[in-house]
């Protein structure tokens, strides 16, 4: 309960941390917000700017800026994007679903189909299988997401005439359409991760088939199925979670670059238009989002390894 | 294996790589990138942004990569890219190096507030995705090969910050630090004689693995406009390009692709080597 605790005061330590960090970013930006707001530097008369200013409150000093802009983001408020007008709120909320149903079946899709490849690979101890394994994850930390994801596409147009829908279709109308959309873009991401979690489980596996307690399983006449699965895997899958969560950065990075490409409007889709339209208030807020979605799951990360290994609490 | 003949003496690195023939095969694809880049106006056959024959042509005679969306020769252009990726990574791995080791260093020796300070700077940038980071500093900074380089440079720079801590903290408590001091050695002396020794065999591996991300970022940061700017050749660049016409004409999104691959995969194999043969008691998976 005490780890809990300290781990979840660090987690509001880092937010806290990150929020000053975008706070200072957006304010380096080249000429103040003002002008931007302003269509350019020089359109507005020096008391026109003045009142701008004190409108929106930047005539205040930086702490007391950032404390307001802080409590306003707690109250939910997290401005007007400076293209469409729109709450920034109500967009982001409409977009992090998107974003979270590409990562979570990514995430499934590497872990179902990496680790049991991983668990077969270690009963496996032909030099060969350990070479085609050490290459394989080498080639997915190597070829990156997005030639894939393009590479992708040219093969399914030209095998199936098949182009990425121009709407996006949300899973609660059409299920079924919605999965056929998400499949290319999940298996973009998730072909590289897979690699490298094949690799981990295989090794990790190995390491823990060679312990003692593995031999008392066989010894005491259980099937290898029941010792793999049963003794060997909880064991074995530590560090592959710790991988997992390491690649989470990685994943949600690729989102970004992924969504672009197949036009899914999710959060990485929000940052690269904020970004081309110099919308910063759109910035700002799916930056933030980013971070917190980020150190959320390094959390629950944390947290599934002291279920996997109560040890770990107690340290 | 069969090992060199006693009488000749080979180099201890030399005689482990040819044991690891996975990092002598990275070792040469990064030595081929690193020399078609050093040579790229003699190997090039063409001016990489001199529009000079139809669009879109299908590798063969005389455009052996072909010509891309503009008509501009496709092997010249992944000739000067080779410029481009190496000039980025290893100026932004530059970046990373000096800010993070530097910062792990002093973290590690001074203690205190220093550690405490640096440390948490570090879990801050560490508490967003790299990509994501990068694309909001390059988006502040604006697009150009430069700010990329320092947006990568900021990125990367934690992880070398970690990796430098350790060891310094290790070291720090150590008697021989205390005799040094007892001695009379400066401080700048005890980091640059006793210290650095034992903290350059992890940057280093970690330096080379971090080219091969450097790389992939700068190809992904120029793929999506944020990067390399336009006419200069750069693989994200190209491969971005090539997206609207890879239906006519596939070559233009697979040739750059392979470019990135290769070289980053050589990163990696040679990081992959270096660890081993610097770092026996990490094991590779």
């Amino acid at each position: 309960m005490r780890y809990l605790i300290r781990r979840g005061l660090w987690t509001v330590a880092v937010l806290v941390g990150v929020s000053v960090l975008v706070f200072v970013l957006v304010r380096l930006l080249p000429g103040t917000i003002v002008d931007i707001l302003g269509g350019g530097e020089g359109q507005l008369s020096p008391d026109q700017r003045a009142a701008v200013m004190q409108q929106f409150g930047l005539d205040r000093p930086l702490p007391v800026q950032y404390l307001r802009w802080v409590g306003s983001m707690l109250r939910g408020d997290f401005g007007w994007s400076f293209r469409s007008g729109q709450p920034v709120g109500g967009l982001l909320v409409s977009r992090l679903p998107i974003t979270l149903e590409l990562a979570v079946l990514s995430v499934a899709g590497v872990s179902l189909v990496g680790i049991p490849l991983g668990i077969v690979a270690s009963v496996s101890r032909s030099v060969r299988v350990k070479t085609l394994v050490q290459v394989v994850g080498l080639l997915g930390l190597s070829v990156p997401n997005f030639w894939i994801a393009v590479l992708l596409i040219i093969a399914a147009s030209y095998l199936f005439h098949w182009l990425p829908a121009l709407i996006y279709v949300p899973p609660w109308t059409h299920p079924w359409v919605n999965l056929q959309q998400m499949f290319l873009p999940v298996f973009s991401l998730a072909l590289g991760l897979a690699a490298v979690v094949v690799r981990m489980t295989r090794s990790s596996m190995l390491e823990v088939l060679g312990q003692e307690y593995v031999k008392v399983a066989h010894a005491k006449g259980l099937s290898t199925g029941a010792v793999l699965l049963r003794h060997a895997l909880r064991n074995a899958l530590i560090p592959v979670v710790t991988v997992l969560g390491l690649q989470m950065g990685y994943l949600l990075g690729g989102v970004v670059i992924t969504e672009q490409i197949f036009g899914l409007p999710g959060l990485g889709w929000t940052l690269l238009n904020g970004v081309y339209q110099r919308d910063y208030p759109v910035v700002q807020g799916t930056v933030l989002l980013f971070a917190v979605t980020f150190v959320v799951t390094n959390l629950g990360v944390d947290l599934l390894y002291t279920f996997l290994d109560p040890r770990i609490r107690y340290e | 294996m069969s090992e060199a003949p006693s009488g000749r003496r080979t180099p201890r690195w030399l005689r482990a790589l040819r044991r690891n023939p996975a990092a002598l095969i990275g070792a040469a694809a990064v030595g081929a990138v690193v020399c078609v880049a050093l040579a790229a106006p003699v190997l090039a056959p063409h001016d990489p942004v001199a529009q000079i024959a139809t669009p879109l042509r299908p590798p063969g005679h005389p455009h052996l990569g072909g010509t891309d969306e503009l008509g501009r020769d496709e092997l010249s252009r992944l000739i000067f890219g080779a410029r481009v990726s190496l000039y980025v990574g290893v100026l932004a791995v530059a970046i990373a190096l000096g800010v993070g080791g530097t910062s792990g260093i002093a973290a590690g020796f001074y203690g205190g507030w220093v550690d405490n300070i640096a440390m948490r700077v570090m879990d801050v940038l560490f508490s967003l995705p790299a990509l994501v980071l990068a694309i909001a500093i390059t988006s502040i900074l604006g697009p150009s090969l430069t700010n990329v380089m320092i947006a990568i440079g900021i990125v990367y720079a934690p992880t070398f910050a970690r990796i430098a801590r350790g060891p310094t903290l290790a070291v720090v408590g150590l008697p021989y630090i205390e005799a040094a001091r007892a001695l009379g050695a400066s401080n700048r002396i005890i980091v640059l004689r006793h210290v650095l020794p034992n903290v350059s065999a992890p940057l280093l591996v970690q330096t080379t693995v971090s080219l091969s991300t450097a790389i992939l970022t700068e190809a992904a940061l120029s793929f999506l406009g944020l990067g390399t700017q336009p006419p200069t050749a750069s693989w994200g660049l190209m491969l971005s390009a090539a997206r609207q016409y890879m239906l006519i004409d596939p070559w233009i999104a697979v040739l750059p692709g392979c470019a990135i691959a290769v070289t980053v995969l050589g990163f990696n194999l040679l990081g992959d080597g270096l660890r081993d043969l610097l770092d026996p008691r990490i094991r590779t998976l």
